[in-house]
């Protein structure tokens, strides 16, 4: 692999919170010394449950948020603390997906004023390059025939839809990255599909790389390479996808694997292993390894006390656990 | 099949809107033998929410026709008038977990307060005994009898969870509706619910019908299983036989869509999207998007009985009908 496309590093960001207008103040670690790559054309995945930092982490990594720590590293060059003038440039190179289509367009425009408002905001005057742009957008991500949806309003789509307009507009620029903040989680199984091969399709063809945020484990198994277990603000452990789901090692991975269902009559005379309690909250995590008080291995005096750190224990396979170092 | 416990044939619920009649629930039918669950498993908007509200008998204002009968341990819930349903079936044989019910606990009343509403109303137990019994059924629940002292706001979603089956479980009900049950939830709290439910469907013997738009998370309790399309039953159908080889083209399509995380398989995915429930087609009501269409599908198909009972709704097992 050349220099990648992406190079995030040790990436923290805090959110003060003050409890009344004199109150302490106190932060969320939202994200808390995250670090990760992502090469060009590659599709990665960021896996964890609510609350654990995906959103933020994605929308740190784009600069819609300014950075609390850490590095951001983007074709070569440190983006972290940009401003606006060359975040402008940043922002054509990367887009966003986000989970409701519906609440991310504005509903009294049209398809067609929708895609153009990105090219003009980046200077693109000319009205016949700027449609040009939207019909080749609209037919890559196949709302097709375009004559049909070019001047519908989005509440005249399905969700499906909607969703393939909002790609179109992240795409609109050719951006090299984009975010799939949970693409697809508000749409129904059957659609759920077509929108994912869809993102696929375009990373493989048109050179983009994506960084999939998703809760469930079962769709990166086939939309990504790489998957990144994000658990309490941290990445916990790393591997390739293939690697990752038949030689899981951090005990969350293992206890997320084992409860997630496949279609099998025989799941139900099964009682699955749960770890107790809830995720901790982010204000105040527990010292030391940040799952210890639902871990099955907990090793007291140990994961209690220290914070282990990320490890290679295999090719490429990284795991933050003191069982493996 | 053993004794049929419930037995639901040609239900009708339809909604008066301003754009016409929305045929939400359009002549059901299925049956289910004493303590079995079964899966009732379809997209949003197929009508699942409803079919759950047309056996509870909780019909929103403006249903316009609501017909078919509901057998239940052989007795006809439609011959019932409301005040009989309500002292003898709703809440009590009966009980019913809505969708989104994590939201209907209300946040400034004590778990211990709402939950013996009903039995001081419907049960007419004393304040005591009701809590006592409140008490008891938490902790079948895997819940501190301690919380019976709580607000809602005080607990994580997960236990919320719990407390809203435990109140579905304070009568001793025959049959439970859980209407997506654990579809806010993580999925690690997710499982610990679906332990939960497993336990009680073996423990107590109770029967359910769980609804969910999760083709995977239905095999964790379904002993048999009902695809719903456009407001129909489209297959009906035992696990072991579901899960291994659905029948009808719309639920091998779905099957299709459900990512495996231990095999590797071809996914697919549906073009298109449901008709709409307000002039839903004449004919089949998949035939737009099935890919095995054919002259007859312009006509609507009529339940063809597999085996047992089970059926699918689809001209292609015509031959197979006795
Ligand atoms: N703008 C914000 N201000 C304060 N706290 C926030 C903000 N955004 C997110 N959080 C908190 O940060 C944590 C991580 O949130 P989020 O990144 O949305 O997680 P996820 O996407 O994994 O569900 C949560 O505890 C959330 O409440
Ligand atoms: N009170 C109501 N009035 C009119 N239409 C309704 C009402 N409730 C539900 N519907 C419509 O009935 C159809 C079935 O809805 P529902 O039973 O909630 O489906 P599901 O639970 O499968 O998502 C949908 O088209 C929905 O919009
Ligand atoms: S470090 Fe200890 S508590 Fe944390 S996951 Fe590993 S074994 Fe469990
Ligand atoms: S009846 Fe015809 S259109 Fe309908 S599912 Fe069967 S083959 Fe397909
Ligand atoms: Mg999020
Ligand atoms: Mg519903």
């Amino acid at each position: 692999m050349s220099s990648p496309l992406l190079y995030v590093e040790n990436l923290k960001e805090y959110f003060e919170i003050r409890r009344g207008p004199f109150g302490k103040r106190s932060y969320v670690k939202a994200v808390d010394g995250v670090s990760l790559t992502l090469a060009g054309r590659e599709a990665i995945s960021i896996v964890g449950e609510s609350g654990c930092g995906k959103t933020t982490l994605g929308k740190t990594i784009l600069r819609l948020y300014e950075p609390t720590d850490g590095k951001i590293i983007f074709r070569g060059r440190d983006v972290t603390h940009l401003g606006w003038r060359e975040l402008k440039w940043y922002r054509r190179e990367t887009g966003l997906v986000q989970q409701d289509p519906f609440g991310a367009l504005p509903p009294f425009m049209t398809v067609k004023r929708i895609l153009e408002e990105p090219l003009a905001i980046h200077g693109i005057k000319d009205r016949k390059e700027r449609e040009k742009r939207v019909y080749k957008a609209l037919e890559r991500v196949k709302l097709t025939p375009i004559e049909d949806f070019i001047n519908k309003y989005p509440h005249m789509l399905s969700g499906g839809q909607q969703q393939r307009l909002v790609i179109a507009r992240s795409i609109i620029l050719e951006p090299k990255m984009i975010v799939a903040d949970e693409p697809v989680s508000m749409l129904d199984a059957s659609v759920r599909i077509e929108i994912l091969k869809l993102l696929q399709d375009l990373q493989r063809r048109y050179d983009l790389s994506v960084i999939y945020i998703t809760h469930d484990l079962s769709t990166t198994r086939y939309f990504s390479e790489r998957i990144y277990i994000m658990y309490a603000a941290h990445i916990v452990e790393s591997a390739e996808t293939k690697e990752m789901l038949v030689n899981p090692l951090h005990p969350y991975t293992r206890a997320l694997l084992n409860v997630i269902p496949d279609p099998d009559p025989s799941n139900r005379f099964m009682i699955k292993e749960v770890p107790i309690g809830e995720p901790p909250n982010l204000i105040n995590p527990p010292a030391g390894c940040r799952f210890n008080p639902r871990c099955p291995n907990f090793m007291k005096g140990i994961c209690d006390t220290k914070e282990p750190s990320l490890i290679e224990v295999g090719k490429g396979h990284y795991v933050k656990c003191w069982l493996y170092d | 099949m053993g004794e049929r416990h419930l037995s639901i044939k040609s239900l009708v619920m339809y909604y008066r809107t301003l754009r016409g009649e929305v045929k939400a629930v359009d002549d059901v039918s299925f049956s289910l033998p004493k303590g079995e669950t079964i899966a009732v498993i379809g997209e949003s908007g197929c009508g699942k929410s409803s079919l759950a509200k047309s056996i509870i008998r909780l019909l929103p204002r403006n249903v316009s026709v609501y017909k078919g009968t509901i057998l239940f341990n052989g007795l006809n819930l439609m011959d019932l008038d409301e005040e009989t349903f309500t002292k003898e079936i709703r809440w009590t044989k009966i009980t019913y977990v809505p969708q989104a019910a994590l939201n209907s606990l209300n946040p400034i009343i004590k778990i211990g307060d709402q939950m013996i509403e009903p039995l001081l109303l419907h049960q007419k137990m004393s304040k005591s005994e009701a809590l006592e019994r409140a008490a008891k059924t938490l902790k079948a629940v895997g819940v501190n009898e301690a919380f019976l002292h709580h607000y809602p706001f005080e607990l994580s979603g997960g236990m919320k969870q719990r407390v809203i089956i435990a109140m579905s479980l304070l009568t001793n009900p025959e049959l439970m509706i859980l209407d997506e049950p654990t579809s806010s939830l993580d999925v690690l709290t997710q499982a610990n619910i679906m332990n939960l439910l497993k336990s009680i469907k073996k423990e107590m013997k109770i029967s359910m019908v769980f609804i969910t738009h999760d083709v995977s998370l239905s095999s964790e309790l379904a002993d048999k299983v009902a695809v719903m399309y456009a407001g129909q039953i489209i297959e009906f159908s035992d696990a072991e036989a579901f899960y291994n080889n659905p029948k009808h083209p719309y639920s091998q399509k779905l099957m299709e869509s459900v990512p495996t995380l231990r095999t590797d398989k071809k996914l697919g995915f549906i073009p298109g999207s449901p008709p709409s429930l307000l002039d839903p087609p004449r004919g089949c009501r998949f035939a737009d998007r099935c890919p095995f269409a054919f002259e007859k599908c312009v006509k609507d198909p009529p339940i063809m009985h597999l085996n047992e009972g089970f059926y699918a709704k689809c001209w292609l097992y015509e031959k197979e009908s006795p």
